[in-house]
């Protein structure tokens, strides 16, 4: 079997708005930055894959535009999911398998500040009986987070002690919109957002894109003095009805993780959490263990640029590996309301 | 590389309104002919694949998640594929890659578009930021390339008539088929009222319901079938920009090059000679012509030849569309699953009353955006090419 390997990774600063800037305009440094750190020039790419959404752009076939970003003329070969890009990874990291390319550039972009991204969300939900009555993404989560706390599971204050965690990681982070020191005591002072929620559980919006480059054995390798091995990705989706799953289970998350493999020793783990909370049910679900290193770059707590800021969570682990950080890390991606639907992608040196 | 094969296939009945299903239904409806074709069920489903064009159709934002349990996805891997208007062939060909990667044994590839719920002219045309409005729809945005292509040719003025005469007289063999007009004849096509010069309404595509699916295996559980499979013996997709200095919207060189590769990958020198029907996407009757010759059927300028001698009747020497195509059903992100799924139909041999005799080798391709999303499938009653 072919093995596969992160090459190369880049993204740009988490902005609450990217102003007058459009997705391709974003794209250009981003991809120059992916295949520099690479080393691969743009033609060298047999494969093109990207994520992003036409709600959040508010436009149909926002996606078309992107591949002015690239230059696509002779004609490249490409694609697209309308999910967030950790997918479009997946997409090339099996096209790469299949051994019908070697080399891959995958891609993700979204400008949240373009709508209000809370009821943009609440479309995602079942359009005959629960969309109607508009339960925004933050309140959606809030109930999950209610859950959680009633379960004894945690409380606020740990949620809180997430907030402060990533603000002060996110520190060492320049792409990051938020960060700082603070504590637990100070973020408990603030008001609700949605109960139990505060503003600090809960990611702020952001514009932003991101890429990563796949390559093949030898040809990573010529590449990379030190490539991040995909040893195992997978994913799965849960039902989508908010009382037909535990929302405190994750079962989807728990799923993928024993289908690439997670257990085991790791430095550092990336997990796509944009609630507080929803870091601590990811870290029950995945077993992880104690010790591991949770959200390095401060996480999306921190950024959370759509449809790109899962992809990131894997570049960011895989980056870890190439400089020589990390010996095992792994990266996970969030879509849906209340973690519906998990994706994780463990890798090596 | 493994090798891949279509089990079954199965598709809606396509309506202008299908206000009797919701969205899943619409979904389960092909989904289940799919699995009773394929003569497999549920708990041999590895994972599913959906695609659609764009969720302004519905309204509802990425439709999968909501529809992750109706589609079968819950538990599973669950991906969702949107190329515009080549969406249903990618979503076809990333199902097949999925199983020649080793990934999966069997994946459920679907796609749907219930244009009723909304107003796709109105999704199609709202004003984005930062680029030109054109505000004309598929049909203001394509005639221009077809009057280009007329030109450029000099082709005689009914070449679109008869394309439209002969998918509509085939969507009358078809069950499924939206439009089922055995009557139509030139004459009341040239009749009918001009939309976008020169595209008449009655050589217009409708906007449909409706939804397709198909079961895509590895090689174990295609040679385990009972019934003949669709070997997919070669799959391409290309992407070009909508527009540059350059483009050849008649002509486009993405179109050429995912043709020229699909050739190659499937060992097939001469298409015209070696392809026995070809299910192919065509919205507007002039793209029978066009893409003919985009896909190097005939020479530039002689596709339309192929056309008024009437060689793309089935009975001809290349069948095109004998489904009726998307002159007679258009749910647009399931039109190239659609596209995809007949041609796999036709070397199945269950293709019905459209079936072409003896079809051993069959192409389908999906096109998208402004002519610059292409993906093609050629799929054959055998594993391997044999040269004829």
């Amino acid at each position: 079997m072919t093995d596969v390997a992160i090459i190369g990774f880049a993204q740009s600063r988490s902005r609450p708005e990217a102003g007058t800037t459009s997705g391709v305009e974003t794209l250009v440094p981003v991809f120059a930055q992916a295949l520099s750190d690479a080393g691969l020039s743009r033609r060298e790419v047999d494969f093109w894959c990207s994520g992003s959404s036409d709600y959040l752009a508010g436009r149909a076939f926002s996606f078309v535009n992107a591949v002015d970003a690239i230059g696509a003329y002779p004609p490249i070969c490409e694609s697209h999911v309308e999910m967030d890009a950790a997918w479009a990874l997946y997409e090339a990291y099996v096209k790469i398998l299949a051994g019908e390319a070697e080399t891959a550039l995958v891609y993700g972009f979204g400008k949240s500040s373009a709508g209000e991204l809370r009821r943009v969300l609440a479309l995602q939900l079942d359009p005959y009986v629960a969309a109607p009555l508009w339960p925004d993404s933050v309140s959606v989560a809030a109930l999950q987070a209610r859950l959680g706390v009633e379960a004894g599971m945690f409380s606020e204050r740990d949620m809180a002690e997430v907030a402060a965690r990533s603000r002060r990681d996110a520190a060492g982070n320049p792409y990051a919109q938020l960060s700082g020191e603070t504590t637990a005591d100070e973020l408990l002072t603030a008001p609700y957002l949605a109960d139990p929620l505060r503003v600090h559980d809960c990611a702020p919006v952001s514009d932003g894109a991101a890429a990563v480059v796949l390559a093949a054995g030898d040809r990573a390798r010529r590449h990379r003095e030190r490539p991040a091995w995909i040893t195992g990705i997978a994913h799965r989706v849960d039902p989508p009805g908010l009382g037909e799953r535990d929302l405190t289970a994750v079962a989807s998350a728990a799923a993928a993780a024993a289908a690439a493999g997670l257990a085991g020793d790791l430095d550092a783990v990336e997990l796509h959490a944009p609630f507080t909370h929803q870091e601590l049910l990811l870290r029950a679900a995945l077993e992880l263990p104690g010790g591991v290193r949770i959200n390095p770059s401060g996480g999306v707590l921190c950024g959370n640029p759509m449809f790109s800021a899962g992809l990131s969570r894997i570049g960011a682990a895989a980056e870890r590996v190439m400089s020589g950080r990390a010996r095992r890390v792994a990266g996970h991606a969030t879509s849906g309301p209340a973690l519906q639907q998990n994706l994780v992608c463990v890798m090596e040196a | 590389m493994k090798r891949a094969a279509v089990l079954g296939t199965g598709q809606t009945h396509h309506r202008t309104r299908r206000t009797d299903v919701s969205m899943a239904g619409l979904c389960r409806e092909a989904i289940d002919r799919a699995l009773a074709d394929a003569a497999t069920d549920w708990s041999q489903i590895d994972a599913v694949v959906l695609g659609k064009a764009p969720d302004l159709f519905e309204g509802v934002m990425m439709p999968e998640l909501f529809l992750a349990q109706s589609i079968g996805a819950a538990g599973r891997p669950l991906l969702r594929v949107h190329t515009a208007g080549s969406v249903g062939g990618a979503t076809a060909i990333v199902a097949t890659s999925l199983v020649r990667a080793g990934v999966h044994r069997r994946v459920l590839a679907v796609a749907f578009e219930k244009q009723s719920e909304s107003n796709a002219m109105w999704a199609l045309s709202i004003q984005p930021p930062f680029t030109a409005q054109l505000g004309a729809g598929a049909g203001g945005y394509f005639a221009p390339h077809i009057r280009a292509y007329i030109r450029r040719f000099d082709v005689p003025a009914h070449v679109g008539a008869l394309v439209a005469v002969k998918d509509r007289r085939n969507g009358a063999l078809n069950p499924y088929a939206h439009l089922r007009q055995s009557g139509i004849t030139v004459e009341s096509v040239r009749e009918s009222p001009m939309l976008w010069d020169p595209v008449r309404y009655d050589e217009t595509c409708p906007s449909s319901d409706g939804a397709c699916a198909v079961v895509i295996a590895d090689q174990a559980a295609a040679e385990a079938s009972d019934r003949p499979v669709a070997w997919i013996r070669a799959t391409a997709m290309r992407t070009e920009p909508t527009s540059f200095a350059g483009k050849d919207h008649v002509n486009p060189r993405a179109g050429a090059e995912a043709a020229a590769a699909l050739w190659r990958a499937a060992g097939i020198t001469d298409p015209l000679d070696e392809i026995d029907v070809a299910e192919l996407y065509v919205p507007f009757s002039w793209f029978e012509p066009m893409w003919l010759e985009n896909l190097g059927f005939a020479e530039p300028g002689h596709g339309w030849k192929l056309t008024e001698s009437g060689e793309t009747r089935i009975g001809g020497r290349l069948p095109v569309n004998p489904s009726g195509g998307v002159l007679c059903s258009n749910p647009i992100g399931a039109s190239g699953l659609l596209r995809f799924a007949e041609s796999a139909m036709q070397v199945m041999g269950r293709a019905g009353e459209h079936q072409v005799p003896g079809a051993g080798t069959a192409v389908g391709h999906a096109y998208g955006g402004g002519s610059q999303f292409f993906s093609m499938w050629v799929v054959g009653s055998e594993p391997d090419h044999r040269a004829k």
